[in-house]
């Protein structure tokens, strides 16, 4: 992940590891191979799991913990403006599933691409999208990844192969089957991971999609995020078979602890390599999310804070990083710590940055409905009222387009 | 729009409930006599009248069930809160995530002699259950010859603005619904209202599509009588005498006009206000003799213009009432374009373009 708070961390980071590179400790910029074994084994359905050991280096673990932590501290700043009503709408935040976006990157490039729902602020993250991007889509402002016009659930990056952050339960599945059909056609080697949720799983055009994927042998991958959820209902209560990495029948599939990036990027590659010899593979991401489904929801009315408290001590996904990071002596608990405070701190400047970004002006409300001059007047059937409403909002006085809660109907 | 506008609407939906001379948002003195005998009467939300409706249908009829995403914890509006505990999970249940399948489903149910109550979480999420709705249930009765039907099928769903929803929770699909013969769709724009026609809905021997105005189900507070109630489907309601302009409107999007009607009449200008409440079949008479009267017809809908119902309306009427208009028939309605995120407050029907739209009819 290109972002530009790995690159500042790893400034600060260089010169504490050279200080101590000579003593037995690894650089933290070092290649040296590391070989991890994942938390659990792989379960598969239809097809032999990969290997559980995985050949990493003190460079990747590094960059693991810190994109994690980016992604983390983002979402618990996303929750903060959510409450300050500066972030409107509906909201859903990734914290708790970060392995599941951070590995699957790991794994592929910009080229193939990735289509998900509607919890797609960390996706875009690893996509290379920013933090102002980021931010400032959340307020809905111009500086934004979509302009300011999609908002939380409508994140898209084109030159990161990242097709968007959608919000019907479901549709952006067969959308990947599209896309896999495109990429296969052009011959070249890359894929789709197309994503949904446990919730998601049964919609019937999950099944439609997963037919045509196998029927034309698509590089489609599809990725389950099972975080045993959707909205406040429990898995169990929503499919017969929760095991998602079964339910294509005749197409393969793999149970992966989605709390372990180590685990996801090696799924992610097997999968990848199979999708370009053989068609459609699921993957089941058994992972989970801290927070409620989206801002309305506290998260604590269907399932016990034990539960969730359960999973934060024992199957964090950046937990995990850390404590692989110490074993090996990478870097120390201070360095760590020094990381999560850059990262606070970063996140911060994205956040101020984005504040200052205005709202879309207001001929935005009439682009991109159709292609501009194909026919059809670009301020649709009531163009003279539109121009109206657009003349009164630039002349209105006092009317500073800054905020949501300053468009009050008064200058309307 | 910001939060003190919103209050307003609510407190002008208590208020005229209260004031029962001006009608306002309750009853007709007809059904007001009606359910006035059904005392007590208690001070309800919209989401607590709806939810006494569903109480009331599964009480009264056994073979009644009620389901949809999440419905059996009450659902994300609270809607269907006891429901499960007081009639059994086997009446009262949750689905998987599939409005297709839902839909379907509940068809069949009907189609059984069943009364088949489901939920649609939000009218954004209805379309994947499109095909059910206007190729199964609407035409099940007419192309079997009458030897079956789904009448049992109710589908409530919540439509509407509400302040900051963005491209998926907000949407006003009604018209969509309107293009098909075979069923009805039905707005309600109080509490009072929404618990009447709700049982009125789902005792129809038709199918129905009952959208919800979301903003109004904590916001709109009324006088709702306790008991068991029905209010007429296809019978608009002249909310608000007037001899100027006739408006037309349903739903939430009544308050914003009564807002402007009132802000016309200090100016002058005598609206009549009219309630369709079933937009399909609809009561054509009630807004013909009205324009016969004011010889001007406004009709303001949250969804976009083109398409929207306000264009069948204003069809009609020309079709009706050519010789008595003496403008052209306006339309006060959501912009051509998806719903928007940040610029909410510009693409809705607001009071002042309902207001300017009223001057500009009336002078013209
Ligand atoms: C077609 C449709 N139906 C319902 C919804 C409302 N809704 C949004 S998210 C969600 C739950 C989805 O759960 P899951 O697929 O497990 O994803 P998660 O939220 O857990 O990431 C529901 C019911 C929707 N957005 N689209
Ligand atoms: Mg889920």
């Amino acid at each position: 992940m290109a972002l530009s708070t790995s690159r500042r961390i790893n400034h600060i980071l260089k010169p504490l590891s050279a200080a101590v590179s000579s003593t037995r400790r690894l650089s933290s910029d070092s290649t040296a191979t590391i070989t991890v074994e994942t938390s659990l084994p792989f379960t598969g359905h239809n097809i032999d799991p990969p290997s559980r050991s995985i050949d990493t280096s003190p460079k990747e673990l590094l960059t693991f913990f810190k994109d994690m932590t980016e992604m983390r501290r983002m979402e618990i700043a996303a929750d903060s403006l959510y409450k300050a009503k500066l972030i409107r709408g509906f909201c859903h935040l990734y914290d708790g599933q970060e392995a599941v976006g951070v590995g699957m990157e790991a794994a592929i490039t910009r080229k193939d691409c990735i289509i998900t729902a509607y919890r797609d602020h960390c996706i875009f993250l690893g996509r290379g999208g920013t933090l102002l991007e980021s931010f400032a889509e959340l307020m809905g402002r111009k500086d934004g990844c979509s302009r300011g016009k999609g908002g939380s659930m409508h994140f898209y990056k084109k030159e990161g192969g990242f097709y968007g952050g959608h919000g019907i339960v479901g549709a952006q599945v067969p959308l990947g089957v599209g896309l896999a059909f495109a990429q296969k056609y052009s011959k070249e080697e890359y894929v789709t991971f197309a994503m949904y949720g446990d919730g998601a799983a049964n919609q019937g055009q999950l099944f439609e999609a997963l037919n045509m994927a196998a029927l034309w042998d698509l590089p489609a991958i599809l990725v389950c995020e099972n975080n045993h959820y959707g909205m406040g209902t429990a898995e169990w209560r929503a499919a017969k078979s929760p095991a998602y990495y079964k339910r294509g029948d005749y197409v393969p599939g793999l149970k992966v602890d989605g709390m372990d990036v180590f685990a996801v990027k090696q799924a992610c590659k097997f999968a990848k390599e199979h999708a370009l010899k053989n068609g459609p593979i699921i993957l089941e991401m058994d992972t989970y999310r801290y927070h409620g489904h989206s801002m309305s929801d506290p998260g604590s009315t269907y399932r016990t804070r034990d539960e969730i408290s359960g999973v934060r001590q024992e199957r964090d996904p950046i937990e995990r990083v850390r404590k692989l990071i110490l074993a090996h002596d990478i870097a120390t608990e201070k360095e760590l710590k020094e990381i999560e405070k850059e990262t606070r701190k970063v996140v911060d400047e994205a956040i101020a940055k984005a504040k200052e970004s205005p709202m879309p002006d207001p001929s935005e409300l009439f682009t991109n409905v159709y292609v501009k001059g194909f026919g059809v007047e670009e301020l649709g059937d009531q163009e003279s009222h539109s121009r109206t409403i657009l003349s009164f909002i630039r002349v209105a006085p006092g009317v500073k387009l800054t905020g949501l809660m300053m468009l009050s109907d008064q200058c309307i | 729009m910001g939060g003190s506008s919103f209050r307003r609407i609510g407190k002008l939906a208590s208020i005229s409930s209260k004031n029962q001379s001006c009608r306002g948002f309750s009853s007709t003195v007809e059904t007001l006599k009606k359910t006035d005998q059904l005392t007590p009467t208690k001070s309800v939300n919209l989401f607590s009248a709806i939810n006494q409706a569903l109480h009331i249908a599964l009480d009264s009829d056994p073979r009644s069930y009620v389901f949809g995403e999440d419905v059996g914890f009450g659902g994300v509006f609270r809607c269907t809160t006891g429901l499960a505990d007081r009639f059994g999970k086997q009446r009262v249940f949750n689905t998987p995530l599939c409005e297709q399948g839902i839909v379907g489903f509940a068809i069949g149910l009907a189609a059984m002699d069943n009364r088949a109550i489901a939920e649609i979480q939000f009218a954004d999420y209805i379309f994947p259950a499109f095909d059910q709705i206007v190729n199964e249930a609407a035409k099940f009765r007419y192309r079997s010859g009458n030897q079956f039907n789904c009448g049992g099928l109710t589908i409530r769903t919540p439509y509407g603005a509400v302040g900051h929803g963005g491209h998926y929770h907000s949407q006003s699909p009604e018209s969509f619904f309107c293009h098909v013969p075979g069923i009805k769709v039905v707005i309600p724009r109080s509490p009072r209202q929404a618990k009447g026609l709700l049982l009125s809905s789902i005792r129809d021997p038709n199918p129905v599509v009952f959208f919800e105005p979301k903003l109004l189900y904590r916001m709109a507070v009324e006088e709702v009588p306790e008991d068991d109630y029905m209010l007429p489907l296809s019978e608009a309601e002249v909310l608000r005498e007037g001899t100027d302009i006739t408006l037309v409107g349903w739903g939430a999007q009544l308050s914003i006009m009564e807002q402007a009607c009132a802000e016309a009449a200090k100016e002058g200008i005598s609206c009549e206000l009219i309630d369709l409440k079933t937009l399909i079949p609809w009561d054509k008479e009630t807004v013909e003799a009205s324009v016969k009267k004011t010889g001007r017809l406004l009709i303001s809908h949250e969804a976009p213009v083109t398409g929207g119902f306000g264009a069948e309306i204003s069809a009609s009427i020309v079709e009706r009432c050519f010789t008595r208009l003496e403008a052209p028939v306006a339309r006060v309605c959501g912009l051509d374009t998806p719903f928007p995120l940040v610029f909410e407050p510009f693409y809705l029907p607001t009071k002042n373009k309902i207001l300017d739209a009223i001057k500009s009819t009336v002078n013209y």
